[in-house]
């Protein structure tokens, strides 16, 4: 089947199966690594990418089901240089094995989108659907937390 | 792991067509909205289909309105559209706090509503909210369209009164003045399945609306909970009746996530809790709606 998609502001189209998911579509065929392959049933998070600016896992979208949607992955915000986002997980320490670090920035893109001045509790909401083995999370809060208004950016 | 089962895949314009498409498949067909639920059950092989119907794109079925007293709510409606919607936090607030509740937010902006209680688990957190709304299903089939209450919505473990030619179209709810409550009893707090819960409506006569999830094989309404209840005004000896008749009103079992004995247990004092603060909040105080009560 037919897929025309734009993904990370470049046009795509491409040859699909229904069965295909997005995840493999965009790992295998476009190329994006970022979204990682993790539990593939939509409890970890590590596939998260952005659906017209919402999360969404894309282990759990078949790719024709996007068609005619704008994805965007970390390489996508990331395009000009890192976002402030991305700079204060850097300053924080926020990754270890970096394996879920993707989604976790884009949940947390579309938190500081909807929500500029998120609480702590705002933001362990946000990220409860992205698991992190590594960090035990709070330098990930902390990065996110710094990265609202209210924080030192 | 890929989808190992091979499918066609159709996206109708149009409800006619939909429907259409419904009456004339030839094999099993499986129609498809936020799929959170049929592509994970596609990956495990608990679904086969020939055919998946995705119904995004039909008209009409994103509706989110209030009118006349009546919510109405499309089948595409997504647990985050009811967490933001300004209509459910005036008419519904129970509704956003059942929505909160539901897995993490990137499940939250595909999963819909109405697919939730189409997929039918037990532990399907808008089932025992919608039967304590006493909600009105809205199906259109080949032969037109039909309503069934949600008191006869589930017939069985992942079973409901759909047949497979018709989509369902909306939901609508009458919620007049009321109080309200979903109480979710998880392993920790963030993503989890209900291991149980209850949903409670309190009308302002004080008819009581009850329904649990998770403790049987599909979210059940109590009447004898309710009946007990009716038009009283609670205090804590008729609460510890009514909590004394939750035993013999669910069914739970023991699994991975929780014993039978620990969700009886807890859906006891899910009940208490919840029918303080259903009362509460239709006075106007108690807890905000969001708040966690276990």
């Amino acid at each position: 089947m037919d897929l025309k998609i734009k993904i990370n502001g470049e046009d795509w189209t491409l040859d699909v199966a229904p069965a295909d998911t997005l995840l493999d579509v965009l790992r295998e065929r476009v190329g994006t690594k970022s979204p990682k392959i993790g539990c593939e049933r939509g409890d970890c998070g590590s596939c998260t990418v952005l659906i017209d600016g919402r999360s969404v896992r894309s282990c759990l979208v078949l790719a024709v089901e996007a068609d005619g949607h704008e994805i965007t992955t970390v390489e996508g915000i990331s395009y000009d240089g890192l976002s402030a986002l991305q700079t204060l997980f850097l300053e924080n320490n926020s990754f270890q094995c970096g394996f879920c670090t993707p989604g976790i920035v884009l949940s947390a893109t579309e938190l500081l989108e909807q929500n500029p001045n998120p609480t702590r509790h705002d933001v362990q909401e946000a990220l409860a659907g992205n698991l992190c083995r590594c960090t035990g999370y709070e330098p990930i809060i902390d990065a996110v937390l710094a990265a609202g208004d209210g924080g030192s950016e | 792991m890929v989808i190992a089962n091979e499918f066609d895949y159709r996206r109708p314009d149009t409800l006619g067509e939909a429907i259409q498409i419904l009456s004339e498949a030839s094999g099993s067909v499986r129609i498809l909205a936020g799929g959170t639920d049929v592509v994970a059950w596609l990956r495990d092989d608990v679904i086969a289909p020939d055919l998946v119907v995705d119904i995004k794109d039909v008209p009409g079925l994103h509706d989110l309105t209030f009118e006349d007293g009546t919510l109405h709510i499309g089948s595409l409606v997504t647990f985050t559209e009811l967490i933001e919607s300004d209509v459910i936090a005036e008419h519904a607030p129970l509704l956003a706090e059942m929505a909160g509740t539901v897995a993490s937010p990137g499940i939250r902006n595909r999963a819909t509503m109405v697919g939730n209680i189409c997929s039918a688990v037990p532990s399907c957190d808008a089932g025992p909210v919608l039967l304590a709304y006493n909600a009105t299903v809205h199906l259109a089939g080949p032969s037109g369209e039909r309503t069934v209450e949600m008191s006869d919505w589930f017939t069985g473990l992942r079973r409901t009164a759909r047949t497979d030619d018709e989509v369902v179209t909306h939901l609508t709810i009458d919620p007049g003045r009321h109080g309200g409550v979903y109480v979710k009893l998880m392993r920790y707090a963030g993503e989890d399945l209900a291991q149980a819960s209850v949903g409670i409506v309190v009308s302002a006569d004080h008819d009581y609306r009850i329904a649990f999830g998770a403790v049987a094989p599909t979210p059940i309404r109590s009447s004898r909970i309710e009946e007990l209840l009716r038009g009283k005004t609670l205090d804590e000896a008729l609460i510890g009746e009514a909590v004394a008749m939750v035993s013999g009103e669910i069914s739970p079992i023991t699994d991975i996530r929780a014993s039978a004995e620990y969700r009886t247990h807890m859906t006891e004092v899910m009940l208490k809790r919840g029918l303080v603060a259903a009362t509460e909040r239709l006075e106007g105080t108690g807890p905000a709606y969001g708040t966690r009560l276990v």
